[in-house]
């Protein structure tokens, strides 16, 4: 039976299996999954750009799949798997992705990468991109106000040879 | 963002019910337009009821050789679907047309049905705006208008749909299966969404506490010659200008099939039988492709800065229209247009 009450809650307990461990935290519904991550778990990793689902500065992996952290609201993903750019290294190696990104100078000033990685994680995961023209247009939905783009191509291009 | 109850419906008919007790509640699914329009302040809800979760994401034959889309399947899972790409690609390329990667993974088909106009005075909410606040004005008739509607406009309001994805169900003939507290009925897609006339903040015919569970195609395809080709300011991640979806059934250079749909030209995708109908019979050249974008665009008229779209659209349809009957449809990553 679902909630009718016309009580307004503010602290509605939710589970989110963030980079492998479970995390439980008490969040308003109007909570998105951009601010209960940064604000609330204190992984700053995943930036706040446009908000609008517009620059993809907050994409983080939702189980596997990448999406606009901005645009979705926490308590919907309740019990989801949460992959954020903190949780892409694994014993202290780095995700061939982010040594790509190192190897290729694929940024300037540093704040869409975090974005650009995991939605790059995304992509190589969906297994769409054959070529150069198709990983620049399935990688739209991230901007870099400082241009990068020609590197950060050649990254993904790099990771994807790789994986 | 306004503060709102929540509540996640256990299946359709909670969903209906949750909407009939509370007329000032949303439904949401991906959220992807939603929860951006809550943050503009321009949709307030006193409630959400979450259906992401109910079971409508599944994609089955119909009877009639055609294909039935639960409203939950994401926006890329039905793009990519093996049954889309092979039977109805020129879906499979709208949808790709539009929008990101991330946001396609989050949308869904339903949600997609129902997303608002991109108009900018509709999203500020210091300006007069019809669709926003019903009878405050329409801003964009006398203001920045460039984006705007050519085709089936009013008074009130000159606002274009955005989707990408309904264009190409236009085209291909879809309904939509909808739900409410008096049954099931379905819906021709073309339609589904209404012209502004004098109640442009009513986009739909969808009733409150209706609900879409699934979208249907009709068994014709179109596999062989099609194209979808969107103009926009930048080469992607982008809104059309004006967007084409063109479909044909050819024996030899004669055509026995047409389909014809545009996007971003109109409060709806702009469909008209006569158009297609002119058509048939007839062989596939540019000359009667401009007679069919002629039909398909009487009427249009413009205002201050939006002219340029009905010489666009029409140029826009022959070409595309060309590339069905090439079989040489539009790449949605390599972009020169062929």
């Amino acid at each position: 039976m679902a909630d009718t009450s016309d009580q307004i809650p503010e602290r509605i307990p939710i589970d989110l299996v963030v980079n492998g461990a479970r995390r439980t935290l008490e969040i308003a519904p109007w909570t998105t999954l951009l601010d209960a991550l940064r604000d609330r778990l204190e992984l700053t990793g995943t930036k706040k750009g446009c908000d609008h689902g517009q620059c993809g500065a907050c994409t983080v992996l939702v189980d596997g799949r990448r999406v606009n952290s901005c645009l979705t609201l926490a308590i919907m993903r309740d019990g989801a798997e949460i992959t954020t750019i903190e949780g892409l290294a694994k014993d202290g190696a780095l995700h061939p992705l982010q040594q790509a990104f190192i190897d290729h100078d694929a940024f300037q000033c540093g704040y869409c990468t975090p974005g650009q990685i995991c939605s790059a994680a995304g992509l190589l995961a969906e297994g769409r991109a054959r070529d150069a023209d198709e990983i620049r247009e399935l990688m739209s939905g991230n901007l870099c106000r400082c241009g990068a783009y020609p590197n950060i191509v050649a990254a993904i291009e790099q990771a994807m040879s790789r994986s | 963002m306004n503060n709102f109850q929540y509540s996640r419906a256990s299946d359709v008919a909670d969903a209906i019910r949750l909407l009939a007790a509370d007329p000032a509640a949303k439904l949401i699914a991906g959220g992807t337009n939603l929860i951006d329009l809550m943050k503009e302040n321009v949709e307030r809800p006193s409630r959400l009821v979450d259906i992401s979760r109910l079971p409508l994401r599944d994609i089955e034959e119909t009877a009639d050789g055609g294909l039935r889309i639960g409203a939950l399947v994401p926006n890329s899972d039905l793009a990519y679907h093996p049954l889309i790409e092979q039977r109805y690609p020129l879906l499979a390329s709208a949808i790709l047309a539009g929008a990101s990667a991330q946001l396609r993974n989050m949308a869904s088909v339903g949600g997609n049905l129902m997303q608002r106009t991109r108009c900018a005075y509709f999203y500020d909410t210091t300006t007069p705006c019809n669709k926003r606040s019903p009878d405050t004005g329409c801003s964009a008739i006398d203001g920045l208008n460039r984006n705007h509607a050519i085709l089936g406009t009013s008074r009130s309001c000159i606002a274009t749909n955005p989707s990408d994805m309904s264009v190409a169900l236009a085209a291909l003939g879809a309904l939509v299966h909808i739900a409410g507290g008096n049954g099931e009925r379905t819906v021709a897609l073309t339609d589904f969404h209404r012209l502004p006339d004098d109640k442009p903040h009513v986009d739909t015919n969808l009733g409150s506490g209706e609900i879409i569970t699934a979208i249907e195609l009709p068994p014709r395809g179109f596999a062989r010659n099609y194209s979808y080709l969107k103009v926009r300011d930048r080469l992607s991640y982008a809104f059309a200008l004006v967007s084409v979806a063109a479909a044909l059934e050819l024996e030899g250079n004669a055509i026995g099939e047409a389909r014809l749909a545009l996007g971003g030209v109109a409060h709806k995708p702009w469909r008209k039988l006569d158009a297609e109908a002119a058509l048939r019979g007839q062989a596939a050249t540019p000359d009667h492709f401009g007679r069919a974008a002629d039909l398909l665009l009487q009427g249009a008229s413009a205002r201050s800065q939006n002219g340029f779209k009905i010489e666009l659209a029409r140029r826009a349809v022959v070409r595309t229209l060309m590339q069905a009957a090439n079989a040489t449809p539009q790449s949605q990553a390599h972009k020169k247009i062929a």
